[in-house]
């Protein structure tokens, strides 16, 4: 009669599929839980009452039209980077190059204004933007696809080696570039003729960007959810072995995949670079080929759902970034925020597909 | 003629921190984490030693100062920052299996935005009445070479002009190689980063050994942060200065195919090329020294596309390398 039972305290278990609303609810009390350790935080900082708090945060994003305005255009490139992204992520192939392929998408850009700017009228010279952009960003996000598809390369390596060396021939063509001599920067490009600058809707230039980025959105969506390319992605991304046994040539997949990946993320630089900042450095991108994947994350994947979880991020960075300005206080404070949040949202992810049981009464098993 | 007694000193102050960082990641990645929050965890590391001895030094007077905690106060207070992001990172993917990409994403977005937010505001948020940051008392004692370094002409400075943390990377490279190729600790370690399930079916405690590496790792790579901040640095802390060097570590790591070892001279190697531009004759070109400083990310990529090619089996990476382990799952 020595023999004891061996039943663990805690069991973890994998869930059924939840209903949508109940998962919702987990990663809603989870952003929840997030916002109010978010605001614990900043009262101690600053000394703000948490209402203060979150109304600094709302005056920080939508305090006057301008400020809407730029909330709205970080989060259509913060979600056009994600979109272009997230076929990649579906396909299990971790593209953490979206830095790499919006720079030389910018630079392309660049290029084709500084070179092309007096040559050719507007109308041929944002097309010729537009193709060199997205070709820019296709090589790019093609060449680690290559490799990955060719001898299976690790692909989240190189496409964040890709990144420095985008960087660095973005560093290198400034200097090329630069005016004046010696100022280590480019200025704005063809302030005067303003040749390549994308043409503004009514009186703000932040329009047009955020409407190419809610086609772009619905586009994606469609293409991922009914084409055939989106349901090879998604079997390539659960099972690259059933992929290949029901015929699907998994190389051509991938190679496809991150071209139209990069592609899109060269269309996301040349957004920045012709539509808003008409001038191109290393930090243009702003970190956002790396926030991106966690949007991506965020919102299972789902073009949709992003355009949730980017308002989240962009809100709390403007937000916070209005609370360090008020207190004169470092502007990364909104990065602690930030990295705050989506710990919240990362845990929550276990909440949905495991559960947890507890030993039931011993008992019952005694018995 | 190039001028390698300066030249390579300057190169091995560049590669310690790299040392660090790669040493630790490779620790990590062995247990089939691959921790991309390594960055922000050397960012950790630097800020919570600056921390430490900020308020240290603020509250004595040279006179009082004691030389024991003036080193051990910010070397403790890096341990424990890196420690905290190293037990983040393995309570959300190893308890709570989170996705390790997206973790350590989110633990560098956050470690640098630590980092940045204290050194820029500790002055402000503490009350202090000084213009900046600057450790020089501290850092006097971390980056004070060994005895007649200055006495005996190159060999002096190519072997024994350092602070004694350069040193112990060094040791800690050594060690751990030594614990990875020749224990039976490295063996289960290795085991649990080829295959998870092999391990726990030899009954080996994979989220102990992934915990337990995960969070040495990220202590390792938080010295590497404090090394550069108060040796390289001098003391004083500037917003982002630290830059690329958590992403070029990791970098090393692919290079010298997952080998602490190899990683001490291959270290030295990256921060001469990290440096060579400077070296460089270029004349007014200024421009081309911008490609230079591409060679580091060139070389590596090189690297993982030939190791991946010749497929030899002792050069991959950990087989479960990014995945999280459940034993119910088949």
């Amino acid at each position: 009669m020595n023999k004891k039972s061996h039943t663990p305290l805690i069991h973890i278990s994998k869930r059924g599929l939840l209903p949508w609303y109940q998962a919702w609810a987990i990663r809603g009390g989870a952003i929840v839980a997030a916002l109010v350790l978010c605001a614990l935080i900043t009262m101690l900082v600053t000394g703000l009452n948490p209402i203060q708090v979150y109304v600094t945060i709302f005056e920080g994003s939508f305090g006057s039209s301008r400020r809407a305005w730029v909330l709205f255009q970080n989060i259509a490139i913060l979600l056009c980077v994600s979109l272009a992204v997230t076929p990649a992520f579906k396909m299990r192939f971790w593209n953490i190059g979206g830095e790499g392929q919006m720079l030389i998408g910018g630079l392309a850009t660049t290029a084709c204004m500084i070179l092309l700017g007096d040559k050719l009228p507007n109308a041929v010279l944002i097309p010729i933007m537009v193709a060199a952009s997205l070709a820019a960003g296709a090589i790019w996000g093609g060449i680690p696809a290559f490799f990955k598809a060719r001898w299976n390369t690790n692909e989240t390596l190189f496409t964040l080696m890709m990144n420095y060396i985008a960087t660095q021939l973005v560093a290198y063509f400034i200097i090329i570039w630069e005016v004046p001599k010696g100022a280590g920067q480019i200025g704005i490009i063809n302030q005067s003729t303003q040749a390549g600058w994308l043409p503004t809707i009514g009186s703000s230039k932040y329009l047009l960007n955020i409407l190419i980025v809610a086609v772009i959105c619905g586009v994606m969506y469609i293409y991922l959810t009914y084409s055939k390319h989106g349901y090879e992605i998604a079997v390539v991304g659960e099972s690259e072995r059933t992929a290949r046994y029901v015929g699907i040539k998994v190389e051509r997949v991938i190679i496809r995949t991150m071209l139209l990946s990069g592609a899109v993320c060269g269309l996301a630089g040349m957004l920045l670079v012709g539509g808003t900042d008409h001038t191109l450095t290393t930090t243009i991108t702003a970190g956002r080929g790396f926030t991106a994947v966690m949007v991506s994350w965020l919102a299972k994947f789902n073009p949709l759902w992003m355009i949730f979880t980017s308002f989240l991020l962009v809100f709390l960075q403007r937000g916070a970034g209005q609370i360090s300005t008020n207190f004169g206080l470092n502007q990364s404070f909104s990065d602690i925020l930030t990295g705050v949040i989506l710990f919240f949202i990362i845990g929550s992810e276990f909440f949905v597909s495991y559960q947890i049981n507890f030993r039931k009464s011993t008992n019952k098993e005694a018995r | 003629m190039f001028d390698f007694v300066s030249f390579i000193p300057r190169a091995v102050v560049q590669g310690i921190p790299l040392l660090y960082g790669s040493t630790g990641e490779t620790l990590t990645e062995k247990s089939g984490n691959l921790n991309l929050g390594i960055p922000g965890i050397m960012y950790m590391g630097a800020i919570s030693g600056v921390i430490g001895s900020f308020f240290y030094e603020q509250s004595t007077t040279p006179e009082t100062v004691s030389v024991f905690l003036l080193l051990a106060i910010p070397l403790l207070c890096s341990l424990i920052g890196s420690l905290l992001m190293g037990l983040l990172y393995c309570f959300l993917t190893v308890t709570l299996r989170a996705n390790q990409n997206v973790t350590g994403l989110a633990i560098t977005t956050f470690g640098v935005g630590f980092g940045n937010f204290f050194g820029g505001s500790l002055i402000k948020l503490s009350g202090t009445q000084v213009p900046a940051i600057i450790l020089s008392t501290t850092s006097g004692y971390f980056s004070r070479p060994l005895p007649f370094a200055d006495r005996l002409g190159w060999f002096g400075k190519l072997f024994l002009s350092y602070g004694f943390l350069a040193y112990l990377a060094i040791i800690i490279a050594l060690a751990a190689s030594f614990v990875l190729n020749r224990t039976r600790t490295g063996l289960h370690l290795r085991a649990v980063g080829e295959s998870p399930n092999t391990a726990d079916a030899a009954g080996i405690n994979v989220a102990r050994y992934k915990y337990a590496a995960t969070c040495i790792g990220s202590m390792i790579a938080g010295l590497g942060g404090l090394y550069y901040v108060m040796d390289y640095a001098s003391g004083i802390w500037s917003s982002n200065a630290f830059g690329d060097r958590g992403w070029l570590a990791i970098a090393l790591v692919i290079f010298t195919i997952w080998r602490p070892n190899v990683g001490i001279l291959a270290s030295f190697l990256f921060g001469g090329l990290y440096i060579l531009h400077m070296y460089i004759p270029s004349g007014m070109n200024l421009a081309i020294k911008e490609i230079y400083k591409m060679l580091p990310y060139v070389v590596t990529l090189i690297v993982l596309i030939i190791v991946s090619m010749r497929k030899k089996r002792e050069n991959q990476p950990p087989a479960s390398l990014g995945l999280s382990y459940f034993r119910e799952d088949r």
